[in-house]
Order: structure tokens, then sequence, then C-alpha cells
């Protein structure tokens, strides 16, 4: 077993364990429905999750991708009001979420700034843009809107594969590819294991760190259209605080936050393991909604420390 | 490291200008005076204080009075930030002290001892995130996003998810009234401040926070304890935002767990990063912090008053602290210097 796949184990391992909980306690959990369900309530958040993996993995963070599905958001159901097609305001957003990773990358590396506080400083501006376009949520009646939502495929036993669900797993595919197969890849590996070696080494360090927060403008924009295109409206509030489930995924998925380790495929589980929590508080339906937030902080403190010892040990053992 | 400049490249013009630019409080002090001025031409009243019923009012009041709570969080944010640390919990330890402090009032403790106990709430959520970056050596980004995480969780355990409100003439006093014609809220605040100012500043303590956010391995070296300095300036970051949680809290009369605090973390750093304290690490400016907060308020104050439609202040403030960071920035303004100096020569 490769030290590397360790964290994507206990991960996974979890995922199954929080199921195994859900099964045994309700009827009906073990369903198709559910795990459909789940794949598609969640998928723009693992969408945006899988973007800001590629920016833990190269030791930085992006705090601005819940403003990003939020703008997104508002911004498609405006171009709707004036008639645009669904498809053509969200192609138009992800350029712009590219344009705005590619902003946002250039100064982080030229300017020598923390992506923490420019990130930080991209969640104003986009929150505060929202609310510009509009204060009240806006429907997406375009007939597309149903067409997507209607499409799917059938899993057997009632449940569907929904078009956002098959959405982000494609664009999860591609990540993969991207972050195991490609120099840019292995590039953002190094970068978040040692920057300044890389570059001594001959990484592009300006063009790959412009590549990851343009690439985590893409991602997070996607999560917007689909995030739209599912609730069928924008909403200047929509995706409020999701930056943090996006890191929470990413943590939860074995990526460490330290930079250089870590798997993009690790994310969905990071992603899927928050959703069944909160699927597991409703259907428990006594417990509270806020119980799940308490729950997936002391999952992530649980993860925090393993993550914690591993390194530590693993450091020991290369030290001899 | 301002004299450090190669000698050769300095120009005759430069010199006051850069030596004025050089100094950690031109630039926030500059962009408060130009948000007051802007202020001042927009609202011709904006400067007139008077007093109305035994209580001081006017913008400038009003500026400090919606300040004050960001200001506390900011206090501690920047000892943090000395450290080399950062503290996102402090909108959820607002909350989370919100909830207990309701809490103790409904059962007939009597006021001091509330506010004691809800304190020490406060402070124990702080040396929780001390505890894990100090002895657990965590991140501090991450460590304090689990608090961030789970405390408004915990709060709306406290309040079992309801709005609880209360009447209490103690803290209404506190954070509502006024004494001697000044809001109390500001004079705790200015307590706050005095206090930090001479246990920190007048003692090598603010020293030992620096060395620890220089080079934390150093300064144990030198014989400074900097886990427990570590864990101390998130006590006490705790501790500042426990009172701020007692302010926003006593202020609606009652404990409101999804917003109390929401977003005080993002308008507290930026204010440390506006009164120059270094993310980085190693320095930090209780003063300038104080500036920081005023200028990102003033601002705030400023769309009020010049009649722009509210929405668009979050746009503005992030388009101001983008500004700034960019005036930051050494490498940017040694490109944009060295290509002036370039075309002179």
């Amino acid at each position: 077993m490769r030290e590397r796949y360790l964290p994507l184990l206990a991960t996974v391992t979890v995922f199954v364990l929080v199921y195994a909980v859900g099964a045994v306690s309700f009827k009906y959990f073990l369903s198709t429905h559910v795990l459909g369900d789940l794949l598609t309530d969640n998928a723009f958040i693992i969408i945006a999750a899988i973007g800001e993996t590629f920016v833990i993995l190269s030791g930085g963070i992006d705090l601005s991708v819940g403003s990003m599905i939020g703008f997104v958001g508002v911004v498609m159901a405006h171009l709707d009001t004036l008639g645009w097609h669904p498809l053509a305001s969200g192609a138009l957003m992800i350029a712009f979420g590219v344009a705005f990773g590619v902003f946002q990358g250039l100064i982080i590396d030229f300017c020598e700034i923390q992506p923490f506080i420019i990130t930080l400083a991209g969640l104003f501006l986009l929150r505060g843009s929202c609310f510009m376009v509009s204060l009240d949520s806006v429907p997406i009646n375009h007939p597309f809107v149903d067409v997507f939502s209607d499409w799917h495929f059938d899993l057997g036993g009632g449940g569907r594969l929904s078009s956002s669900a098959v959405v982000m797993l494609v664009v999860l595919a591609a990540g993969v590819v991207i972050a195991h197969f490609t120099r840019f890849g292995t590039n953002v590996y190094a970068i978040g294991g040692d920057r300044a070696s890389a570059g001594l080494m001959g990484v592009p360090i300006r063009r790959t760190t412009v590549g990851i927060y343009a690439l985590a403008g893409f991602y997070s924009a996607l999560g917007g259209v689909i995030y739209a295109l599912y609730t069928a409206s924008g909403y200047p509030l929509a995706g409020l605080g999701d930056e943090l489930i996006a890191i929470a995924a990413v943590v939860l998925g074995g990526t460490l936050l330290t930079g250089g380790v870590g798997l993009v495929f690790g994310t969905l589980f990071g992603g899927l393991i928050q959703g069944l929590i909160t699927t597991l508080v409703n259907f428990q339906g006594t417990l509270t909604s806020w119980w799940a937030t308490i729950f997936v902080g002391v999952l992530l403190f649980v993860f925090i420390v393993a993550q914690r010892t591993i390194m530590s040990s693993f450091m020991a053992r290369r030290a001899i | 490291m301002d004299h450090a400049d190669n000698p050769q490249t300095i120009a005759p013009i430069k010199s006051l200008f850069g030596d004025l630019t050089s100094r950690s409080w031109f630039w926030p002090m500059f962009a408060l005076a130009l948000i007051f001025m802007v202020d001042g031409v927009v609202s011709p009243g904006f400067f007139s204080i008077r007093i109305l019923q035994g209580r001081l009012y006017g913008s400038l009041i009003d500026v400090l009075y919606r300040g004050t709570p960001t200001a506390l969080v900011a206090l501690g944010m920047a000892v943090v930030i000395g450290t080399k640390g950062i503290d996102l919990s402090v909108g959820a330890v607002v909350a989370i002290v919100g909830a207990v402090m309701t809490n103790l009032i409904h059962r007939d403790m009597s006021p001091p001892l509330v506010l004691a106990l809800t304190l020490g709430a406060g402070m124990l959520c702080g040396i929780w995130n001390g505890f894990l970056v100090a002895i657990l050596d965590i991140q501090p980004i991450i460590a304090t996003l689990i608090l961030m995480v789970a405390g408004r969780g915990i709060a709306l355990l406290i309040d079992e998810g309801l709005i609880v409100t209360f009447r209490s003439d103690f803290f209404s006093a506190i954070s509502t009234g006024e004494f001697l014609t000044v809001p109390s809220r500001i004079l705790v605040a200015a307590g706050t401040f005095l206090a930090l100012w001479l246990v920190l500043r007048r003692t090598a303590l603010g020293l030992f926070i620096e060395s620890v956010g220089g080079n934390s391995a150093a300064a144990d070296l030198a014989g400074i304890n900097a886990k427990l300095v570590k864990v101390g300036a998130y006590a006490l970051s705790g501790l500042c935002s426990g009172v701020a949680g007692v302010l926003i809290c006593a202020d609606i009369r009652g404990s409101d767990s999804n917003n109390a605090g929401l977003f005080i973390e993002l308008d507290a750093i930026l204010a440390v990063v506006i009164g120059g304290g270094s993310l980085a690490g190693g320095r930090f400016y209780l003063g300038l912090t104080i500036i920081g907060v005023l200028v990102i308020q003033g601002l705030t104050t400023s769309i009020l008053v010049s009649g722009l439609p509210p929405q668009y202040n979050m746009v503005v403030k992030g388009v101001v602290v983008l500004i700034v960071l960019l005036l930051q920035s050494r490498r940017l303004r040694e490109s944009i210097f060295g290509a002036f100096r370039r075309k002179t020569s």
C-alpha cells in the first residue's frame, strides 16, 4: 500500500462507515434514491471543491468560491430576463470565472501577497457585485432548465443519476487527469511541496500559479452554473459560506493543507461525507440542522489531527 | 529595513516623499484622512458633534460607535497575526459568547458574575484554538476553521435554535448607555486598547509575540516559551471577541446565533492588514489597527451619507482593500518606482 493512498483510504472508510450507520438505522437509506440525491444535491459544491483541491495542493487557498457561486447565479438569472440561453450565459460566466482566477493568480504571484487575503478581497468583490446586480431571488424560467433537470440516467430501483451529477463526475475525471497525467499537475504538486526548490528546478512558478487560480475559477464558476440550473434561480446570498464547505471537503478528502500531498479523487468523498451527514440528520428527524455543522466540525478536527500524526510519523521515518 | 535601500538608487526628489511613505503610519492615516475629507465635502455636517439629551451625537461619534465591536475583535486579531497566526473563529466566538450570556442571564445570576463567566467562555474558545495551534501544531487557518465551522452550531445548540431575548439594565448600560456624555461602549473599547497597550508595549510581552511571529524556533532557542506565547495570544483574541460579543448581544438585547458577528473576522483581518500588520507575522500595531477599523467603518458610513445604496458597501470595501494591499506590496512598489527611475535617469 503506497503512502499517498492512506488518507484516501481513511476517507473512503469514514464514508462507508457513515453510510453503514445510516443503512442500519433507517429503512430505505440503502437505496439508489438516496445515493442519486446525494450525488445531485452535492454536485455543485463538489465541483467547486475540485478547483479548491488544486489550490490547496499548491499550498494556497481560495476563499472566493462561495461568492463566485452566488455571483454566477445572479448574473445568469439577470441574463435570463434579457432572453439569453442558460448555456450561453453559463459559458460567459465560466469565462468570467477563469478571467477572475487569472486576475487573482497574477496578483498573488506578482505582488507576493498571501492568497488568503487576496481571495478574501475577491470574496468581498464578488459578493458585493451580487448585491449590485440584484437584491432578490430571481427565477430562471428558460425551458432549458426543465430539460436539464429532467435529463438523467436510471440507476435502477427508482434512483436517478441527474445531469448535475453527470457533469460533476465528468469534471472530476478531468480534474484527476489534469492532476496526475499532465505536466501542469506535476508542477502543482512540486510548488505545493516546496515552492523555492520547485522554482530552482525550473518549474514555471508564475504560469503555474496563474493556471491554478484560473482552474479554480473555472471550477467554482461551473459549480455556480450547476447550482443556478439546479435551483432554477439566482439568489445574491447563494453560496454564502460555501468556501468553507469546499475547503472542508478537500481536507476530509485527505489533502494536506500544507500542500503537496493529496488526491483530487478524495475530494469527491470529502464532499459526499458532508452531504451524507446532512442526509443522516434529515433522516433522523428529531436532530436539528445545526447538529450537522457540529458533526462536520468534529470530523474536521479528527481528520486534521490524524493528518498531523501521519505526517509527523512520516517525517520521523524519513529523518532516520 | 527602510534604510537598507541601495544609496545609489535614492534620488533627491524621492527623499521627502519616500521617507514619508515608508513610515508605517503613512498609508493608513492617508486613507483615513482621504475618506473623512470626501465625507466632509459630500455631507457638510459630517464633522459637527453636538450633545443631545446628555449624549454626544455626530457622524464621527457614529463611526466610533459602530466600529467598536470590530475594533475589539481586530485588537485580538492583531496580536494573533503578530505571532504569524490567524483567528477565523472570532465571529463564531461572538455567537457562542452571546448564547452563553443570554443563557446565564435567564438563570438569574448577578450581572457581574454573568459578565465574568461569559468572558471566560470567550477565553476558553481562544485557549482551544491556541491548544490546536501551539500544542498540536496545526496551521492557524485550519485550526481556527474548526471552531468557525462548528461554533455557530454550538451557539445554536445553547440557544436551542431560537433567538433568545432578555432585559438587563446592567448590560444595556455597558453596550448602549453613556457615561459623561460619551457612549459607554467607546469607553469599553478605549479601556481595552489602553490595557493591551500597557501590557504589550510597556513590557517585553509585545516583543516576545513579535519574535515568536518572526521566527518561532529562534524565539524558543532564545528562551521564550513560544508555545505559551501562542496560546496566550489566542486566549487574548478569544477574550477580545468575548467583549465584542457581549456588546453586540447586549445591543440587540438578545442572542442571534446565526447572525451575531457574521463576517466580523473579515473586517477584523482587513483592519489589521490596512493597519500595516504583516500576515507573515513578526509585527503588529495596536494603534494602527484601530485606524484600520476606522478606515473600514468610515468607508461604510461614507457610503451611507453619500446616498449610494448600501449594497455598494461590499464592492467598495473590496476595491479599497485591494488597493491598500497593492500599495503595501513591496515588489509592486519597487517595480513601479523602478520603471519611473529608469525613465527619469
